[in-house]
């Protein structure tokens, strides 16, 4: 549902919000009227409006988890994170999460960042000690999700640790067209065994307004997409 | 410079949560993983309150951050310490106008954007990535900002590498 919607009729920080969205044209292909929140991010009131709204919606919700798609999730979820007391866990591109499992080594790296000791490396290779596993290989730890998007398709991982179980999570990006990115945000949530309580975005897309819900959960979305004639 | 050396008693929560991956991206780097800082509500928020300490009296009225962790941490300190957010992306994600700049860095070689006018002569920018390894990275950042006519007052990082120490 549209913040205007639920309880911020006339609220004069969402005009702000959307004035400082720019749309670039034929972005990243032709036909494509791309919503461009890096103007919001130079607008300090517009951005910290935008970050308070959620937060004063979600403070009180008992939200342990904020799960921000990469890139443009990470931009904004992390201060919400951080304002309402919950963990930010990146959903992030295939490759760019270590999917290793271990708390840091002592012995082989000289470096003051560690925490217990858990192995000893011996040819580059991880031996972990008896309490933990005697097993040579490392499990992976990434669980990753396919799905398609308003142009093309991708995947997303999580790290399968970073969620436990009955865990209350909000999952948060910029934008959301088809819905299909906040699907997969959703069902990599739901594997790790939390609940997702709802999706949160900056610009909500006309095919999703009607829906007001993805996978059953509840949609919140603060403005809808800017048009060309609407920009200076 | 390292706040570590200051011995606050932050410092300890910050650096213990952050985890070391062997052989990540490739063989033989040692990749220290801050996300294992982000489930630690308590420590993510001691390490931006003492880069909110550092730099809110400076006027600086930029903060630069580098994709992707830099998006992490940067917005946090943008928002408490009054500055607009800029994000510096790998090539062909920033839709509008951009200026490059090409470098390299521990494992490869890269680009970096910035939109034109995004950032005024004369501003006074910060920049935070997660972690600086050999530079590279936060000195096309720095390229990047001046050429565009800010002042970079300082480059802000979670971790340092040991071995790249004294800059």
């Amino acid at each position: 549902m549209f913040a205007e919607e639920n309880g911020l009729k006339g609220d004069p920080r969402l005009q702000g919000i959307s004035n400082a969205i720019r749309v670039v044209p034929h972005f990243p292909k032709p036909g494509i009227m791309f919503q461009d929140i890096t103007t919001l991010l130079l607008n300090h009131k517009a951005f910290k409006d935008a970050v308070d709204i959620f937060v004063d919606r979600y403070r009180h919700m008992n939200i342990s988890v904020v799960a921000g798609v990469e890139a443009r999730g990470f931009m904004f979820g992390p201060s919400i994170a951080l304002a309402i007391g919950a963990k930010f866990v990146p959903l992030s591109k295939p490759g760019t999460l270590p999917d290793n499992a271990m708390m840091c080594v002592q012995n082989h790296f000289p470096s003051p960042y560690f925490g217990e000791q858990i192995g000893t490396v011996e040819k580059n290779r991880l031996l972990l000690d008896k309490s933990y596993s005697t097993v040579s290989k490392l499990p992976s730890e990434v669980i990753s999700e396919d799905y398609v998007l308003e142009y093309g398709t991708d995947r997303l991982e999580m790290h399968v640790n970073a969620v436990l179980p009955g865990e209350r999570a909000l999952v948060f990006d910029d934008l959301v067209a088809t819905g299909g990115t906040l699907s997969a945000a959703i069902r990599l949530l739901e594997r790790a065994g939390a609940e997702v309580v709802e999706c949160a975005c900056v610009i909500g897309l006309p095919v999703v307004e009607e829906q007001c819900r993805l996978n059953g959960k509840p949609l919140y979305i603060l403005v809808e997409p800017r048009e060309i004639e609407d920009c200076c | 410079m390292s706040a570590f050396r200051e011995e606050d008693p932050r410092i300890n929560s910050i650096r213990t949560k952050i985890r070391l991956v062997p052989n990540f991206p490739k063989q033989g780097i040692d990749f220290l993983d801050i996300t294992t800082l982000l489930l630690d509500p308590k420590a993510f928020k001691n390490t931006i309150d003492m880069f909110v300490e550092r730099y809110k009296n400076k006027n600086i009225s930029v903060v630069a951050g580098i994709e992707a962790r830099g998006f992490i941490f940067g917005p946090p300190i943008a928002l408490a310490i009054g500055a607009k957010f800029v994000p510096l992306r790998k090539p062909r994600k920033l839709p509008g106008e951009v200026i490059s700049e090409e470098y390299t860095l521990e494992y490869g070689s890269d680009c970096l954007e910035m939109h034109l006018g995004a950032v005024q002569r004369g501003e006074c920018a910060l920049v935070v990535d997660d972690l600086v390894a050999t530079g590279g990275t936060l000195c096309a950042a720095m390229n990047l900002l001046e050429r565009a006519g800010a002042e970079v007052v300082e480059c802000a990082c979670v971790i340092e590498l040991p071995a790249l120490k004294d800059r």
